[in-house]
């Protein structure tokens, strides 16, 4: 245990926790303007994973990571499309029509690595880039500024989530939408127009998840993102559906998975026990969405499609 | 998620696959009526349609000949003795969760965590297995099973309880457990129940049991293929679960509170206990697919391969395919998934002739559910259409209560 806490090892599981935390994040922060509309989006796994593709399809194309990025969010943007369509015009039940949508973006996702790339060959690196005089902080330099473009970005945006949601006029449009919509309705919001808009902005993020899981990762496998989308969804009830909240909740699990890890490479927990030890993240995630679900509620109108007069 | 929109499940299903039982004409001729009658027919065979549709479109994109591609689909599963016989197998774990699916959407909680449920039901009897290895057949056999249903229905149970009396999400819930119970399941096959007897290989010993007891394997019904008991025991507990779902007492229990929480409190039902029971059900019926995926194997281990696909062959999110492609009917379930089943199995023929990975065949599965529950919208507006045709004021009464709805299902 003791090899564990020195500063060198401390400050490197906290930057590669910051690291992890990042596609959560960018996930969540966009199910979470979604859900503040009133559309749960359970396809946010699947969204992850075509854009991880096209992102690493373009990216072995072209050399250009950047391209690769943009290509992931247009994914993000045309499955969000897709998924208001099928939850706001069509009205279908939520919880289910995204495990369609899943299931879709796994077997697509695949279906297109094996016929376009085959064998499985890595993209290039995204460095990390040291923030002048910041990066110098001892210990606090190494595990918060030498971090890369993308994860830096995921952080940034939290403000601007929080900024959107309760200090734009677009923001208070999207709550009273996911809170009162026939409320918002007769006051002349167009509900439909606003949820749309939200599920197509957190489609987005996912896509632009999808793509930074690939960047970390380096290379596109079969179910790349293990589930993250649906860990990414998770997260917004853990952060009780505020992007402060949803920062804390990314933060926790990402530094939760990267204590594990380390501990598993410094022989702190036995090999026979590592796999018992790697359910933490979820059991804690379990554990959370036990209390929060006492102490906050969720948008009233969460998952519930609205009909005028209905 | 109070309204459901499930299909199958709307205030009346009216006729058609995703009725549960036919209700009288009404004798109206309308245009809406007529349009009601069509839909509820076609619109699940539809939703299969279209979804191969865009399949052939994936296949062409891909270079290859939908036609051949889809004739090697159907020969490879349909095609004689040894194919059908394939097909059967697969659909087993399909059938049995599909049924699980079909008691746990009912009472409107929706179990996604079937893919975890099978892994502790497969845990639970292999255990069973290896600790009583020289029990007779016929003793061993339905041991196995009822320790695969406790194994899953205990999984299933505590998301069931965590959202009756704490109100957690059971989807987030459910699919939480099923990443605790892949890592159980490691940890289990590479510690405690792996084979002390296999010689370290390279990469260190394979994380499997070692060779079960011959009197846990399930025995071949049909000479020559792989058919084994297990297909009975699946198709014997969709009839089971359809009479338990609407013959008893508990049945209508969990198809009122699937369908109004709020009315069935107030009519004195037991919410909670029949939510949790609900799951546990559905996580029991899993968990004996796990059961089945062990002892009708043709390895007769348990053997993991880091992953829960790898184990349940995504048996856990394919049973909600089947399930709602069978409107959550556990008899229209039997024929759903024989069909996915066929589906699975034929993916590989397509493969092997078109080149075209089996991950197609997920991909139509997936177009599938998005198809069956967005079509529902479609049944419910021709409905309403329906209604007002008729525009008979004492049908519009009729349909109001929840508790009146529940009657023209039952």
């Amino acid at each position: 245990m003791s090899s564990f806490f020195t500063t060198a090892i401390l400050t490197a599981t906290v930057a590669s926790g910051i690291q992890y935390a990042a596609p959560f994040l960018m996930a969540a922060l966009g199910e979470t303007l979604g859900q503040r509309s009133g559309v749960l989006n359970l396809g946010v796994d699947g969204i992850m994973l075509l854009a991880a593709f096209g992102a690493y399809y373009t990216a072995l194309e072209t050399g250009s990571l950047f391209f690769g990025v943009l290509v992931g969010i247009g994914i993000g943007a045309l499955m969000g499309l897709a998924t208001a369509f099928i939850s706001v015009t069509l009205k279908a039940e939520q919880g289910i029509s995204g495990i369609g949508v899943y299931l879709f973006g796994l077997g697509l996702s695949d279906l297109l690595f094996v016929k376009k790339v085959g064998t499985p060959k890595p993209i290039k690196d995204l460095r990390a880039y040291h923030i002048p005089l910041l990066a110098r902080i001892p210990a606090l330099g190494h595990m918060f500024f030498k971090q890369n473009a993308l994860v830096y970005l995921a952080f940034l945006l939290v403000p601007v989530f929080a900024f959107v949601l309760y200090r734009t006029t677009y923001g208070m449009k999207v709550q009273a939408a996911g809170e009162n919509p026939a409320a918002a309705d007769s006051v002349g919001v167009n509900v439909t127009r606003v949820r749309y808009s939200a599920v197509i902005l957190g489609s987005t993020m996912a896509g632009l998840a999808g793509a930074t899981l690939l960047i970390l990762d380096g290379i596109f496998q079969e179910n790349l993102t293990q589930s993250a989308g649906f860990i990414a969804v998770a997260l917004v009830y853990f952060g009780a559906w505020r992007p402060y909240g949803v920062l804390g909740g990314s933060l926790l699990y990402g530094l939760v998975t990267a204590v594990i890890l380390q501990w598993k490479a410094l022989g702190i927990i036995p090999v026979s026990l590592a796999d018992l030890a790697a359910t933490a993240p979820a059991v804690v995630t379990v554990l959370a969405l036990l209390t929060i679900s006492r102490r906050f509620r969720q948008p009233a109108a969460l998952a519930k499609p609205y009909v005028r007069g209905g | 998620m109070a309204q459901s929109t499930l299909p199958g499940r709307e205030a009346d299903a009216g006729a058609g696959p995703g009725a549960a039982g036919e209700e009288p004409s009404k004798g109206g001729h309308g245009r809406g009526h007529w349009q009601q009658r069509f839909l509820s027919w076609f619109a699940l065979p539809g939703a299969a349609v279209a979804a191969l549709l865009i399949g052939a479109l994936l296949i062409l994109a891909f270079g290859a000949n939908p036609i051949t591609g889809y004739h090697a689909l159907i020969n490879g599963a349909f095609g004689g003795k040894y194919a059908l016989a394939s097909t059967a197998v697969k659909a087993v774990p399909l059938l049995l969760v599909g049924t699980g699916i079909c008691i746990a959407f009912r009472a409107n909680v929706l179990n996604i965590g079937g893919e975890g449920q099978i892994a502790l039901g497969g845990l639970a009897a292999t255990a069973t297995a290896l600790a009583l290895p020289h029990l007779p057949s016929i003793i061993l056999i339905p041991l196995i099973f009822i320790a695969g249903a406790l194994g899953g229905g205990l999984w299933g149970a505590i998301p069931g309880f965590f959202k009756a009396y704490f109100n957690v999400n059971e989807i987030l819930s459910t699919i939480m457990l099923n990443l605790v119970a892949v890592q159980l399941m490691n940890y289990l096959l590479a510690g405690p129940l792996i084979d002390k007897t296999t010689p370290f290989a390279v990469t260190g010993k394979i994380p499997q049991t070692r060779l079960l007891s011959k009197h846990s394997w399930l025995p071949t019904i049909l000479h020559g293929t792989q058919l084994h008991l297990g297909v009975i025991i699946a198709v014997l507990m969709a009839v089971a679960v359809y009479v338990l779902l609407w013959r008893t007492g508990f049945g209508f229990r969990v198809r009122a509170v699937g369908l109004s929480r709020e009315a069935s409190s107030y009519a004195g039902m037991p919410v909670k206990r029949t939510m949790t029971m609900a799951m546990a059900l559905s996580g029991a019926l899993c968990g004996m697919a796990g059961a089945m995926l062990v002892f009708g194997s043709i390895s007769h281990r348990m053997v993991t391969d880091g992953s829960l696909t790898g184990f349940t062959g995504s048996a856990g999110f394919n049973g909600i395919v089947v399930a709602l492609f069978g409107g959550l009917n556990p008899l229209w379930t039997i024929i759903s998934a024989f069909l996915f089943g066929g589906l699975i199995v034929g993916g590989t023929s397509l493969q092997a002739v078109t080149g075209v990975p089996t991950d197609l065949v997920t991909t139509i599965e997936g177009l599938v559910v998005i198809f069956v529950v967005s079509i529902g919208y479609v049944r419910r507006r021709a409905r309403i259409q329906a209604e007002a045709s008729e525009a008979k004021p004492t049908e519009g009464a009729r349909r109001r209560g929840p508790l009146r709805i529940l009657r023209s299902e039952t």
